[in-house]
């Protein structure tokens, strides 16, 4: 559980940290909370030769709800929960993240690494997808957004560019009076889901986002249409159809496709009672 | 006398003896940080090991490559199995009566099996050379499964010993067959099951787990070349049989050899044994001259030193139709992997498994328990439990389940029925125990009554209606378990550890001022040691626990003794502080007397001081007779006051309890919410009722742990599937549930204070609990028995098995 040799580096701006990514190229990482990384490098499956800390970038830091929700990339679940605002604007971040790991990790695990890692056991990236998030991306030749539901290919393989960095988050706000919730099974504090589902039901529509049950968060176009119709069996039905579970220490596939039509089916009650 | 003069309840209260709830004096420093754990030990010049490990379950070690490794900078010496044999090392004894590889000698038997071991100047340095060393192995068939294990053409594992028909426990019948232990009459327990009106059988897994302490594994040896002294500070339960055990197979005189174990973080069985990184630490340091340091991290732990259970248990009890036990049929086939490091008394290959009558008066019984080498990690200890007493209770408390739904007869009343009757104490088992004392009538009464048993019963079969109303998608489980529990071995007569007597120590020194330091063979790990044993002697020779020092731990200071596991500090080493209190005590009276000026046998003892019989004015307090024993010339009488008690006790104890968990199961998740968890102890005198109750939540919670989804699994090819804390189950303050506690005192009639040891009753007692309520709840859709642990997807299983998903 010793990581091997690499040179660390803390920027204090952003251009600072994308110039040390494109000089540095392969060997090095972004660091951001540290929680898939650094566990990766203890157990020596990960070997970057840098590490490129953004904990000293001030404009990472910081939540502003303005026309758009932006959630900086260096913010912690911690700072996410304590934030009245987004809390008053956006309940259902606030709902998901006391449901990621614990206190302890909450306070250094970032959302900007939640939802950039391509992790498909983190929380944050099906969220995002259910609330039609924007991620904004700096590289060397600017920088650029894409739409959550656009950025996941499969496991830890995203649509950011090797010398690109993540720097914030963009949450449209939800109409009001939209009912929302997350719903996630787990074993126990700190693990990852078994099965968990994200709904938002509001005036223009509805969406349905699933957590660990594929290589990739699944953003289900055609359960959000059918719940926007009212149909919840008929969004179970087509959320299910998308999933594609793999077995593991959590139950064999057949076990996780139950009990995440379970979660959906609860999460799209609760939201619907939360309905204005 | 006046008014303000202390009555003796007073001057009693003050010592904070027996019964007394007083703070943990080892707190203090345990809640600021201020321990003093293995791998706080630092010394000058120290070097770090670490190890290479088999990726492969069974391969063969073609060849070792270890030059890339020593050219990283820092990297003193890389160890391998070539390296220790011409010291006799390469091999180690284990306390199984068995031989385990230090090193991997041509093969290696399980993922996780120490190959190579790099030493080097820091940690980083070492882990880098870990990475370096080019092992090339020739992958073999990988046994993880017993009973294939024990087909013909199985693999054949242990190649050293494949032509070997005597192990160290009989006769071996096959290549990968370890022993076979049986206790009972096999012909007449089968007559009775022939005949019997009614007989239950199930097959019953208790699954691998292993303890989870805080601090994994380590020590750090030092060679002084200078005056030939070894010392080693250890992770060790068993400070002094570890002395000994290291000279017999070192060659290093006894004295020379100094083992220390300062603040171990938790032990729960896993730091009973000897392992690999031991042995190595002391060759490297021997080798080099300098001092050497081996921690291992959390997952070396949890894969390659000692696991506990893994065992497959066969049962069949019979009974009359309305209920009356006539008899118990066992056989276990017992997954000891590779090698076989069981931590049991010499001459029980199976642990105290032959309690497996439990709390019942059962007339005959047989047993046979067969080991068998597989391709997963040795061990096989005692995780917070007497030695396989938890596989035991958790076999008899399902069987008793069993039993009930085959008869349609309540399972409390079951119980009732069968319980050994407090009149039949001493209780002779068919399996051939003494039980000590007992009333078990009394306290399942108690319990029953505490939880309103029928209302619980009224509520389950509303619910399981509400159910088939389709108004509920929860069902409800009473869990119920009475364990009797074998601790305190013990005696000499019958238990060893490599022929070394399980007595226990203790040694008295009073200080001229009136207060004291005691030292014992045992070491705590968390029990609260230098706590209770001070009030034991607090009451015995009436000096104020605070003013008592416990020192435990030190080969060089401390009295021999076998040291901490299977409760058997208090039993043993408890009665030994007691027995070596009274001997204070005896030589306090005469100089007491002489004080007096009154014959020995005209002064009593009266709480903290000798008074003249019938002039209760005229006494002399143990702080003056200490004062005197020191300063004053007395004929006839040594200077000093001090004792020493080597104790050997006449039985082992029988503590017992009455537990009942009322569950909630969402059969659609298999989620499982305990409800409520009552649990009954009699422990015989209770010395700290807060230690107690802090020793009940927490051997419950492993229990829960163990119960509901802690395991070691491996899949096919012998990979470990649950190596780290995401997938092996260790429950947080989130999971942990409301545990109600309650006692009844039935004292030990041989211990000389009555007490009869708690700390593993409620692993034992709490494992079955939880896993009958979780069965429980599915008895009225014709469930009879699903195995541990009941995480969500098996519970769901359950519930998906008998059609209640629709």
């Amino acid at each position: 559980m010793i990581p091997g040799a690499f040179e660390y580096h803390r920027p204090e701006t952003l251009g600072e940290a994308t110039g040390l990514l494109s000089q540095l190229g392969d060997s090095a990482r972004v660091l951001a909370g540290g929680h898939s990384l650094i566990p990766m490098m203890k157990l020596r499956m990960a070997a970057p030769e840098h590490l490129i800390d953004l904990a000293a970038i001030a404009d990472l830091r910081g939540i502003a709800v303005g026309d758009d929700i932006r959630i900086g990339a260096m913010v912690t679940q911690a700072e996410l929960i304590a934030h009245d605002g987004l809390a008053a604007a956006c309940p259902l971040l606030r709902e998901a993240a006391l449901q990621i790991a614990d206190p302890q990790v909450r306070y250094v695990g970032t959302v900007g690494g939640n939802v950039a890692n391509g992790d498909p056991g983190n929380d944050m990236p099906g969220l995002m997808q259910c609330l039609g998030a924007r991620y904004s991306l700096a590289g060397p030749g600017g920088t650029r957004e894409v739409a959550a539901r656009d950025f996941y290919i499969s496991a830890y393989e995203t649509a950011r560019a090797d010398d690109e960095i993540l720097t914030g988050i963009l949450v449209p706000h939800p109409a009001p009076g939209t009912g929302y919730a997350y719903e996630k099974q787990k074993r126990k504090i700190g693990d990852y889901a078994t099965a968990a589902a994200a709904v938002t039901i509001g005036r223009n529509g509805a969406s349905v986002a699933m957590t660990n049950l594929a290589d990739r968060p699944i953003w289900s176009e055609a359960a959000g249409k059918a719940l926007a119709a009212g149909d919840a069996a008929g969004a179970v039905a087509a959320a299910l159809a998308e999933i594609d579970p793999g077995d593991d220490n959590r139950g064999p596939a057949e076990f996780k496709r139950h009990v995440a039509g379970v979660m959906l089916r609860r999460a799209i009650d609760r939201a619907r009672a939360r309905m204005g | 006398m006046n008014e303000i003069t202390p009555t003796p309840a007073e001057r009693a209260e003050k010592l904070k003896g027996l019964g007394s709830s007083r703070k943990r004096v080892e707190d203090v420093r345990f809640t600021q940080g201020k321990g003093n754990y293995v791998d706080d030990i630092k010394l000058p010049g120290m070097l770090f090991g670490d190890f290479v490990r088999s990726p492969y379950a069974h391969a063969r070690v073609v060849s070792i490559d270890a030059e890339a490794a020593k050219q990283v900078p820092g990297v003193v010496a890389v160890l391998t199995a070539a390296d220790l044999a011409p010291l006799g090392l390469h091999w180690m004894p284990t306390l199984a009566g068995d031989k385990q590889m230090v090193l991997a000698d041509g093969k290696v038997l399980f993922q996780g099996q120490e190959v190579a071991f790099v030493v080097a100047t820091d940690r980083y340095a070492a882990a880098d050379a870990v990475e370096l060393v080019e092992v090339d192995y020739e992958e073999l068939p990988v046994v993880t499964d017993p009973f294939k294990a024990l087909e013909p053409d199985a693999p054949v594992l242990r190649e050293d010993i494949a032509d070997q028909k005597e192990g160290a426990h009989g006769a071996r019948r096959h290549h990968n067959h370890i022993f076979t232990w049986e206790q009972g009459d096999r012909e007449a327990t089968e007559k009775v099951l022939a005949e019997a009106d009614v007989v239950a059988e199930e097959m019953i897994y208790y699954h691998r787990t292993h303890p989870c302490p805080l601090e994994t594994c380590g020590c750090v040896a030092s060679m002084d070349k200078v005056n030939g002294k070894l010392t080693v500070w250890g992770t060790f339960q068993a400070p002094h049989a570890v002395r000994t055990v290291a000279s017999l197979i070192s060659g290093i005189a006894e004295h020379n050899i100094r083992i220390i174990s300062p603040d171990i973080g938790g032990g729960f069985g896993n730091k009973v044994g000897v392992y690999p990184g031991y042995i190595c630490s002391i060759v490297a340091s021997i080798v080099t001259g300098k001092p050497v340091k081996w921690v291992e991290d959390r997952m070396e732990n949890l894969m390659a030193t000692a696991f506990a259970r893994d065992y497959w248990m066969q049962g069949k009890i019979a009974a009359t139709k309305d209920g009356r036990i006539t008899g118990l049929w066992c056989h276990v086939t017992a997954d000891h992997g590779g090698f076989d490091a069981c931590a049991d008394p010499t001459k029980f290959p199976a642990g105290f498994f032959n309690i497996c009558t439990g709390s019942y008066d059962i007339p005959v019984a047989w047993l046979a328990v067969d080991g068998v080498y597989t391709n997963k990690a040795p061990g096989g200890v005692a995780y917070r439990c007497s030695f396989r007493v938890t596989e035991a209770a958790y076999l008899i408390e399902r069987m008793i389940e069993v039993l009930a739904i085959k008869l349609g007869i309540d399972a409390a009343e079951l119980r009732r029925k069968n319980f050994i009757r407090k009149d039949q104490f001493p209780y002779r088992s068919a399996l051939g125990w003494e039980y000590d004392s007992g009333d078990y009538h009394t306290a399942w009464d108690k319990a029953l009554a505490a939880v309103g048993y029928e209302d619980l019963r009224a509520e389950q079969a509303d619910r399981v209606e509400s159910f088939r109303r389709g108004e509920t998608r929860k069902l409800m489980g009473v869990g119920l378990t009475f364990f009797t529990e074998i601790v305190g071995a013990g005696p000499v007569k019958n238990c060893d550890i490599l022929g070394l007597g399980m007595f226990d120590s203790c040694e008295i020194r009073i200080h001229p001022t009136g207060s004291a330091i005691a030292r014992l063979g045992t070491i705590s790990q968390g029990q609260g040691h230098a706590t209770t044993f001070a009030q034991i002697l607090a009451s015995e020779i009436g000096i104020p626990a605070d003013n008592i020092t416990i020192e435990e731990g030190d080969t060089d200071t401390a009295p021999y003794g076998l040291g901490t596991y299977g409760s058997r500090s208090t039993p043993v080493a408890g009665a030994a502080t007691a027995m070596a209190g009274r001997k204070i005590r005896a030589k306090a009276q005469m100089i007491a007397a002489y004080l007096l000026e009154v014959h020995d046998d005209d002064v009593e003892w009266d709480v903290d001081r000798f008074v003249v019989k019938g002039a209760p004015e005229r006494f002399k307090a143990m702080a003056e007779i200490a004062f005197a024993a020191y300063n004053q010339a007395i004929p006839g009488i040594e200077p000093g006051l001090e004792a020493v008690s080597y104790y050997d006790p006449p039985n082992m104890t029988y503590p017992f309890g009455a537990y009942v968990c009322v569950v909630d199961v969402d059969v659609d998740t298999g989620q499982v919410d305990i409800r409520r968890f009552y649990a009954l102890d009699d422990c015989g005198t209770r010395i700290n009722p807060m230690i107690i109750e802090g020793q009940v939540h927490g051997g419950l919670t492993e229990a829960l742990a163990i119960a509901m989804g802690q395991e070691i699994a491996y899949d096919e090819l012998g990979n470990v599937k649950t190596g780290t804390l995401m997938d092996f189950f260790v429950p947080t303050a989130w999971e942990t549930p409301h545990y109600e506690t309650d006692w009844t005192t039935t004292p030990s009639p041989h211990h000389p204070i009555g007490a009869k040891g708690v700390g593993e009753s409620p692993n034992v007692g709490g494992v079955p609990c939880f896993s009958n309520a979780v069965n429980d709840a599915f008895r009225a859709f014709g469930h009879v028995h699903a195995h541990m642990p009941h995480d969500h997807w098996r519970v769901w299983k359950i519930a998906h098995d008998l059609g209640l998903h629709g």
